[in-house]
């Protein structure tokens, strides 16, 4: 499958990934409105040092420990490969983010789960980081497995 | 064509189910269910008396999961003996079920302490099923006045899960803290504070000796009037039927990595068992959910035939009360690097080179970093541990290291 990867001698750090990525979940039509003013709760983290950065979002693992963890049964991997929450079954224990090594989840404004579903489901249909990531670091293609 | 009978309908059943399916499509897979429900999510019995989750979202799988799976349900019965001359299950209406392969994944069942007097009371419960959930649900009010006996992690969840339905909840322990089992004396002070900043009593170091109807006599000498009484000192695992037929048990049943019992053909999984947990290097009944769907999932590859291990269990709790979160994991052993402010608190314990566990209370965020040192066992002189300590991130793995993990498929 494809996923998002990044390649962290390309990424400068600007976080725009962040802002795009809460804009294209926010299900409005204009980023100003969307975001303005407002902490945002992005399915997509910068982290690094002084000297690297690097994009960190979850890496749909072909045996996630999410979905086996999680002690509502709401997050699952679909048959195309995608983990995903159903945050209406979500009760917020974050169990998830305990066993995630990665630290891709992190819950929303309402303490409900979310996670990069890479924009299939939202009206971006593709990766809204990797369209909107100004040094082309992040790329959406699939990697070293057969399908 | 193998003949595959699960007791227990929990999530380690469920595990179970998926991992001989992921093996096996053809076999007969029965699973013997003592409560009447379909497989649904114990923990949120609590949340469900918070109204945040209903018995449909409790469903830890959807409705027609069974008939995917193919598998056969039968309910309200029990499996009270493996009979393994003939090969067959006994059930509680004496029926019998053929088997090639058993997985045991039973649960636990609540003490109940044999306190004088317990019988006078009326509305008494233990809370670790839906239907103990329901009953309380239907006999609690506005005005009722709740004792909750034991301040773990049932009680306490129970006691936030009722707060907003009743009047007025004490919570007694005969330990001196709160969550004794995964909080250290300081975390626990910190807890506590904040459960008592939302409206729950406690009386610790004390617990209730002797009950007459409404009133519960307090062992400190202090008697206690309530209306309805929660019991949660504790669980015993399910162990009786591989006790009865010369299996080993300690307190729970003995397994080992491919989650198999010491009698040929049985295997165990989830809140039954006692696995081995790799921070402490001990056998620990390590009575948690992900462990349960692990184990189960393990157990039900290596029935099918498949090749299995599940060797990186350790005690792990991700829990909030009232908005306030916290996670523990491991073993509280070795050095302590600690930072804290009146917000939140993380305790990190590192030995011989290696994270051990840890406590971190208020500010959990990509925690599941510090997680996996511990069960990757991840010598400590290979990152920057001097920013891990600081910070959970990746920053501080290698390049290399990083790169295999977010370079390519995982």
């Amino acid at each position: 499958m494809k996923r998002i990867y990044v390649n962290e001698e390309w990424c400068l750090g600007c976080h725009l990934c962040e802002y795009n990525c809460a804009f294209a979940n926010s299900g409005m039509s204009d980023m100003a409105t969307a975001l303005k003013g407002k902490p945002i709760y992005p399915r997509i983290h910068i982290e690094g040092d002084d000297k690297i950065s690097y994009a960190v979002s979850c890496r749909h693992c072909t045996d996630p420990i999410c979905v086996k963890s999680c002690i509502a049964g709401a997050i699952s991997k679909s048959e195309d490969g995608v983990v995903r929450v159903d945050k209406s079954r979500c009760i917020g224990c974050l169990t998830c983010v305990l066993v995630c090594p990665f630290g891709s989840l992190a819950p929303n404004a309402d303490g409900v789960m979310q996670k990069c579903e890479l924009c299939l489901q939202n009206s971006c249909t593709s990766p809204a980081c990797v369209k909107g990531c100004p040094n082309k670091a992040i790329v959406y293609e699939q990697r070293g497995e057969d399908e | 064509m193998k003949q595959y009978v699960i007791i227990g309908n929990g999530v380690a059943a469920v595990g179970c189910i998926e991992g001989i399916r992921s093996v096996d499509k053809q076999g007969k897979i029965t699973v013997i269910s003592e409560e009447n429900h379909h497989v649904y999510c114990r923990p949120l019995i609590s949340y469900y008396l918070e109204n945040k989750t209903d018995t449909n979202r409790m469903r830890y799988r959807g409705t027609d999961f069974y008939e995917k799976m193919g598998c056969e349900v039968i309910y309200g019965k029990k499996a009270v003996k493996i009979d393994t001359s003939a090969k067959a299950v006994v059930l509680s209406d004496s029926s019998r079920l053929p088997y090639t392969e058993v997985c045991v994944a039973a649960g636990s069942v609540p003490f109940v302490p044999a306190v004088e007097g317990l019988d006078s009371v009326d509305k008494k419960f233990t809370f670790m099923t839906l239907d103990d959930a329901l009953s309380l649900e239907k006999a609690v009010d506005k005005d009722s006045r709740v004792l909750i006996v034991g301040a773990g992690l049932i009680g306490l969840k129970c006691a936030e899960g009722l707060r907003d339905r009743v009047a007025d909840i004490t919570v007694c322990d005969l330990a001196d803290r709160v969550l004794s089992s995964i909080l250290d004396t300081d975390c626990a002070a910190f807890v506590q504070k904040h459960l008592e900043a939302n409206g729950i009593r406690f009386m610790l170091g004390d617990t209730a000796v002797k009950f007459n109807r409404g009133c519960a006599q307090m062992k400190s000498g202090k008697t206690m009037n309530f209306d309805v009484l929660v019991l949660a000192v504790g669980v015993r695992a399910n162990t009786s039927l591989i006790t009865d037929i010369g299996g080993e048990v300690n307190r729970g049943i003995l397994i080992n990595d491919r989650m198999e019992t010491s009698v040929p053909n049985i295997y165990a999984a989830g809140d039954c068992t006692e696995g081995n947990d790799i921070s402490s290097g001990q056998k620990k009944v390590l009575a948690l959910m992900p462990n349960a769907y692990m184990q189960g999932n393990t157990a039900g590859v290596n029935i099918a035939g498949g090749a299995k291990v599940f060797d990186k269990a350790i005690p792990m709790n991700s829990i909030g009360f009232f908005g306030l979160h916290m996670m523990t994991a491991g073993a509280y052993e070795g050095e302590l690097y600690e930072e804290s402010d009146g917000n939140s608190i993380k305790r990190l314990f590192t030995k011989d080179g290696l994270l051990k566990g840890f406590i971190l209370i208020g500010n959990t965020e990509r925690a599941g970093i510090y997680t996996s040192l511990i069960r990757e066992k991840t010598h400590l002189d290979t990152i920057d541990f001097d920013t891990m300590k600081k910070v959970a991130s990746s920053v501080a793995f290698s390049c290399e290291n990083r790169r295999k993990k977010f370079g390519g498929v995982v």
